[in-house]
């Protein structure tokens, strides 16, 4: 049962997730390609489509997969359940939220989850540096292909303009799509 | 808890939060500015420290940031219906243009520029992503168990496929047994 795969499938994801933005990748990753609903590099692809739309990351790409999957309905099956588990633990959390914001056992936690957090986005970012730098895997001839270099000088013109230069995302974007439209025609990849 | 404080009704915290997911490109912290604008500045439902209360909040719970920024303050200022209305305002928008979206966004990506425009485009979206990893990386504590944690959960999903609600859980588990044993060596101390 499609929909209720979704549902249960995005439930888990909001319910695992802490922390904003990319905190949520490595949950997202495992489980749509464990269910084969995204390749890496689609997901990759969405990323930056994300980027450029409205509203949140999980909004996005629960939309997305429940469209692809399951059309509105599952959109609306997948959506209802990345957001459901915030919905109940705020207003359980609200009524006593001094109490929470000081309680040792969250903060103990969240002492944990922090780090966890960083290591999984760490490794995540490894898997998605494999799809985009050697979508076909990694050998000789792929390193010193046009493709590999091309993504590799991009990746690091980008990271030294958001590190040096704290250039915005969307902007990120649209010089590596302009980047890639160049270089696609020029080499004819 | 509040006294007198100009509350929204049920319609214009829907509107606000409708206003604020559809400006907000990212998603999660990109929406603190505007919800800081928005909701305090602009219609003073809440303080600025208020705020600075509710992303605290927002980060140690389930879910994304801005889905619990969206029900707690929708819940502050008129109970589970003001919780409701806030968070469909600040869903909407995304769904609604992901949904539209999901329909051209296969065909789209079968046109030849539009290839060449996502492979520039998936090495900026890594770029992004150590952007990301970077900052989560200077907010994390920096004692050893954080990094023990944090190499932990990097290589038990890098290496060897562990899933990663299972590690998510496990150093939350670890967090909190590490904070309770040492405020119970203080306390005996």
């Amino acid at each position: 049962m499609i929909f209720l795969d979704l549902f249960w499938t995005f439930f888990k994801i909001g319910a695992f997730t802490f922390g904003g933005g990319y905190a949520m990748l490595p949950l997202i990753q495992a489980e749509v390609e464990a269910h084969g609903w995204m390749t890496t590099a689609e997901l990759v692809n969405f990323i930056a489509v994300s980027e450029s739309t409205p509203g949140p990351f999980a909004v996005n790409i629960s939309t997305y997969v429940g469209t692809e999957t399951g059309g509105p309905f599952g959109a609306l099956c997948a959506t209802f359940g990345v957001i459901l588990p915030s919905y109940i633990v705020i207003l359980l959390v609200a009524r006593a939220y001094e109490k929470f914001r000081e309680s040792r056992a969250v903060a103990g936690c969240m002492s944990g989850l922090r780090p966890a957090v960083v290591g999984l986005i760490g490794a995540a970012t490894v898997s998605v540096g494999q799809a985009v730098f050697f979508p076909g895997g990694i050998s000789l001839a792929a390193i010193t292909a046009v493709p590999f270099i091309a993504s590799a000088a991009i990746f690091a013109l980008m990271l030294m303009l958001l590190f040096k230069k704290d250039l915005h995302p969307i902007k990120i974007i649209a010089l590596s799509a302009a980047l890639g439209i160049a270089i696609g025609y020029a080499f004819g990849l | 808890m509040e006294t007198e404080k100009s509350k929204g009704t049920p319609l214009e915290l829907f509107w606000t939060f409708f206003k604020i997911g559809a400006f907000t490109f990212g998603g999660g912290y990109a929406m603190i500015p505007l919800i800081e604008k928005e909701v305090a500045e602009n219609k003073k439902w809440v303080t600025n420290e208020d705020v600075l209360d509710i992303v605290a909040i927002a980060e140690s719970t389930p879910g994304p940031i801005s889905i619990n920024a969206a029900t707690f303050i929708g819940w502050k200022l008129s109970g589970r219906v003001g919780a409701f209305f806030a968070t469909l305002g600040v869903v909407l928008p995304s769904f609604l243009c992901i949904l539209a979206i999901s329909y051209v966004l296969r065909q789209f990506e079968r046109v030849q520029a539009v290839k060449y425009a996502f492979f520039g485009v998936r090495a900026g979206v890594l770029a992004l992503i150590i952007k990301a990893l970077s900052t989560m990386f200077k907010q994390c504590p920096k004692d050893l168990t954080a990094h023990i944690l944090m190499a932990a959960a990097f290589a038990a999903v890098a290496f060897f496929n562990v899933s990663v609600l299972l590690v998510i859980a496990s150093c939350a588990a670890v967090g909190l047994a590490a904070t309770l044993l040492a405020a119970g060596k203080e306390g005996a101390a």
